[in-house]
């Protein structure tokens, strides 16, 4: 029953976008019909996808097997939370997710921007129209998540276990809030084109959509990051993934934005910029979409692939790429940069050379995500690229980056001289005295290391300082730009400090090596509700004696039937312990990975500030 | 002129950035290499699994024999899941099973033989990988089905039950 009101509800919003679209283009410069007929519709639409939505929770809840995507993805012993976020833990879900999002964005889009032009706003909402029955489309015709299926199965087929966690259940959900955002961006941005509204004012409102989809984008690859870290079982919490990937460059194109979006604000100036950088990031988000879905790649987040839908979103996304382009060639004067001089050493020039940089770090990524699969395509061979190439390359141009953005802050818009140098000095001095101090004391390579921690102890330094001197129009930007020396500090030193045991033993073995003694103790079995556990109790030891229990846990899932291993994790300041047990097949001992991560929760609180910063942008600019 | 030139570049990137996807697209992930079906077996010298006898590619497969060679080992999970399907096949007649062990310990192997079964009329070893090499074999299991000295299938990864039947079906 809910599955059938779903179902109409789908088709009705799927309706109602193209009356909207039928009456915007009917009463395109009146500001009444827009008030009365269109905003109501719009509100209709967001109901009409809110109902569908609910709809396929509730056949979750109720475990409605005759639904075909609740069958296909729950189970009956589930735990309730995981039923819930069952929904959106496939792809037919989630796709009713983007609608979901893409509707509801749409409507607060056109409410807040009353003060805007007229014909702006319905041109934007038609874009946006187009977007959203395009996921319409493919949400009915290739994925409608309330398929039938007779006879009705008695037992579903479960989620897969290594969804079954709180932070993925709520990864999806706000990464969408963010790459959805950036639709919003896209079309805001050619309707400001189209009828000529790219000003100061145009920036000043849509920066906080900019801001928006940008703390969302951020917030959800933190907690894929953290899942990562925890469920995957090896340590890491970043592995150049295509699919993560795939977030990350977005992230780079809408960091990029609002830092064209500010210069925009102040100094009418880097139009291209921005209009390019709004197209990118929607584009951008959409491959992520479509290298997901289609699988053409293969990683931990593929979803059931199927070639319809592969084509589907790759004829939609090339739609939209060339409408961009063709409105961007045609609309786009070179005169709209009004003021084009740039002054050398300026606020502006080092925020475009910082740009340049994003761009490349973009590209990188980019190049080292489709060129397997073009190279697949042209020559079938098979390639893959692993973190050396992006460190190899990233690295290097982190050092001139993070000097920018040191430096680049201190100047002033259109032309300054460097006041007040001698701290800038100072502080640089005392970041080459303290790397070069630590880089001896560990005997790694020292030429890179030294300079690569140089620049990051500087911008820590200068981004501290001003924390007690700046006013606090700039703490927003302040905050942001420390957490990321953070956290590059945090990722540096974490990569030199972490010291790793791989092992196998039984119970009742010892482990001993210079640093410590691991004794396995013993080994406990707990029945839960969709899975059994296997618990080990381990004893480290160090070399002042401390003794330290760490419990890791194997998860053997019932439906559908899967091993998973959960990572134990001893976190405080300094350092996280790690450890992981793994079975080896039809042995008696288990495979033991026992890691010190230092400084592993200062990534995670960075990455926090560093969203706290757009989150106060955000917030300050609602108050003005 | 000159500026109408960057858009048209522009947009031929794009598209050919499409085709490429669409490429990709129709490519199927599950990788079929056709090369070296249809084609002679490599020559090479073995030695045998039980006996340090060493023996000639020509002494094992013979004309007009239907031979199915296994390579496993038994550190090779998926192995022990296409046990079965060995087994199954073991009892066609007309079919000789050649295993060759790859890069395995003699211990572990005789091991993974005793507890589970030995399906193959005669087994070979590979201990550095160089047999695998010369028959252009991706990785442990992997399986050629070979009639007249020529390879007529090659198949990656584990067999399964649709896998055996088409042999079955080829070798009558």
């Amino acid at each position: 029953m809910a599955s059938l009101i779903g179902f109409y509800s789908l088709v009705f919003g799927a309706i109602t976008s193209l009356i909207i679209i039928f009456f915007s283009v009917k009463n395109f410069k009146s500001a009444e019909k827009l008030n009365v007929k269109i905003v109501p519709l719009t509100f209709l639409q967001f109901i009409f996808v809110l109902i569908s939505f609910l709809g396929l929770i509730v056949s979750f809840i109720n475990s409605d097997f005759s639904n075909e995507t609740v069958f296909n993805h729950s189970h009956s012993t589930k735990p309730l939370f995981y039923k819930i976020s069952g929904t959106w833990g496939n792809h037919e879900g989630s796709l009713l997710l983007w609608l979901l999002v893409l509707t509801s964005f749409i409507f607060i889009f056109i409410l807040k921007s009353i003060r805007q032009p007229v014909q702006y706003r319905i041109l934007t909402l038609l874009f946006q129209q187009i977007i959203i029955i395009g996921f319409f489309i493919f949400s009915l015709k290739t994925s409608s998540p309330f398929n039938y299926i007779y006879p009705i199965p008695d037992e579903g087929l479960g989620l897969n276990p290594i969804l079954q966690d709180p932070a993925l259940a709520i990864h999806p959900p706000i990464l969408y809030l963010g790459y959805v955002g950036t639709s919003i961006i896209f079309s805001s941005s050619l309707s400001a084109l189209t009828v000529n509204y790219i000003s100061k004012e145009w920036a000043k409102h849509i920066k906080e959509w900019v801001l928006t989809s940008w703390v969302f984008l951020t917030l959800g690859i933190l907690l894929g990051s953290i899942w990562a870290y925890y469920e995957l079982g090896w340590g890491g919490f970043w592995f150049w993934d295509p699919v993560e990937n795939v977030s990350l460059m977005p992230w780079f194109a809408l960091t990029t934005l609002i830092h064209c979006i500010l210069v925009l604000e102040k100094r009418s100036q880097l139009t291209s910029w921005v209009v390019i950088l709004s197209i990118a990031t929607f584009t951008l988000s959409m491959s992520g979409t479509f290298l997901v879905r289609s699988g053409v790649l293969n990683s931990v987040h593929t979803f059931a692939n199927d070639p319809e839908r592969g084509l589907f979103i790759l004829v939609f996304l090339f739609s939209l790429i060339f409408l961009s382009l063709f409105i961007f060639i045609f609309f786009h004067k070179k005169e709209m940069d009004f003021n084009n001089s740039f002054s050398l050493i300026s606020k502006e020039t080092s925020i475009l050379i910082n740009n340049w940089f994003m761009m490349y770090f973009l590209s990188v990524v980019l190049i080292g995500t489709v060129y397997p699969i073009f190279l697949d395509v042209i020559s079938s061979e098979k390639i893959s690229i692993g973190p050396p190439f992006y460190h190899k390359l990233i690295i290097p141009f982190l050092i001139p980056f993070l000097l920018a953005m040191a430096i680049g802050p201190k100047l002033k818009w259109i032309k300054s001289g460097l006041p007040d140098k001698l701290y800038l000095i100072v502080f640089f001095i005392l970041s080459v005295l303290l790397s070069i101090f630590i880089v001896k004391k560990l005997e790694i390579e020292f030429l890179i290391n030294s300079v690569l921690i140089s620049v990051v102890f500087y911008l820590f330094f200068i981004t501290l300082r001003d924390f007690f001197i700046k006013k606090s129009s700039s703490f927003s930007q302040n905050i942001t730009h420390f957490g990321f020396s953070l956290f590059l500090l945090s990722i540096i030193f974490n990569n030199l400090f972490t010291s790793e045991i791989i092992t196998n033993l039984k119970v009742g073995d010892t482990f001993k090596s210079e640093k410590f003694k691991i004794y396995f103790e013993n080994l406990d079995q707990k029945k839960e509700k969709n899975f059994q556990s296997i618990v080990g109790k381990f004893v480290v030891e160090n070399l002042n004696g401390e003794k330290e229990v760490m419990m890791p846990e194997l998860r053997i899932y019932n439906q559908p039937n899967m091993v998973t291993s959960e990572a134990f994790i001893k976190t405080n300041f300094f350092s996280d312990k790690f450890m992981t047990m793994n079975l080896v097949q039809n042995q008696e001992y288990l495979n033991i990975r026992y890691q010190i991560k230092p400084l592993m929760i200062w990534i995670w609180i960075s990455i926090l500030m560093i969203t706290t910063g757009g989150l106060i942008s955000l917030l300050r600019k609602n108050e003005n | 002129m000159k500026i109408r030139f960057f858009p048209i570049i522009l947009t031929l990137i794009f598209i050919i950035i499409f085709l490429l996807f669409y490429g990709g697209l129709k490519k199927s992930n599950i990788y079929v290499p056709t090369f070296n079906i249809n084609k002679k077996i490599p020559n090479f010298k073995a030695k045998l699994f039980e006996k340090a006898e060493e023996l000639n590619s020509s002494e094992i497969f013979k004309d007009d024999q239907i031979y199915l060679m296994n390579i496993w080992a038994s550190w090779c999970v998926p192995c022990r899941d296409e046990h079965v399907f060995l087994d199954e096949l073991s009892k066609e007649e007309s079919l000789n099973l050649v295993g060759i062990n790859y890069k395995d310990d003699f211990k572990r192997a005789s091991f993974f033989l005793k507890e589970l079964g030995n399906p193959y009329d005669i087994i070979l070893l590979d201990v550095d990988g160089i047999i695998a090499i010369e028959w252009g074999a991706y990785g442990v299991p992997e399986s050629y089905l070979i009639k007249n000295k020529m390879i007529i299938k090659k198949i990656i990864g584990p067999l399964n039950k649709n896998l055996v039947n088409e042999i079955k079906k080829k070798i009558q």
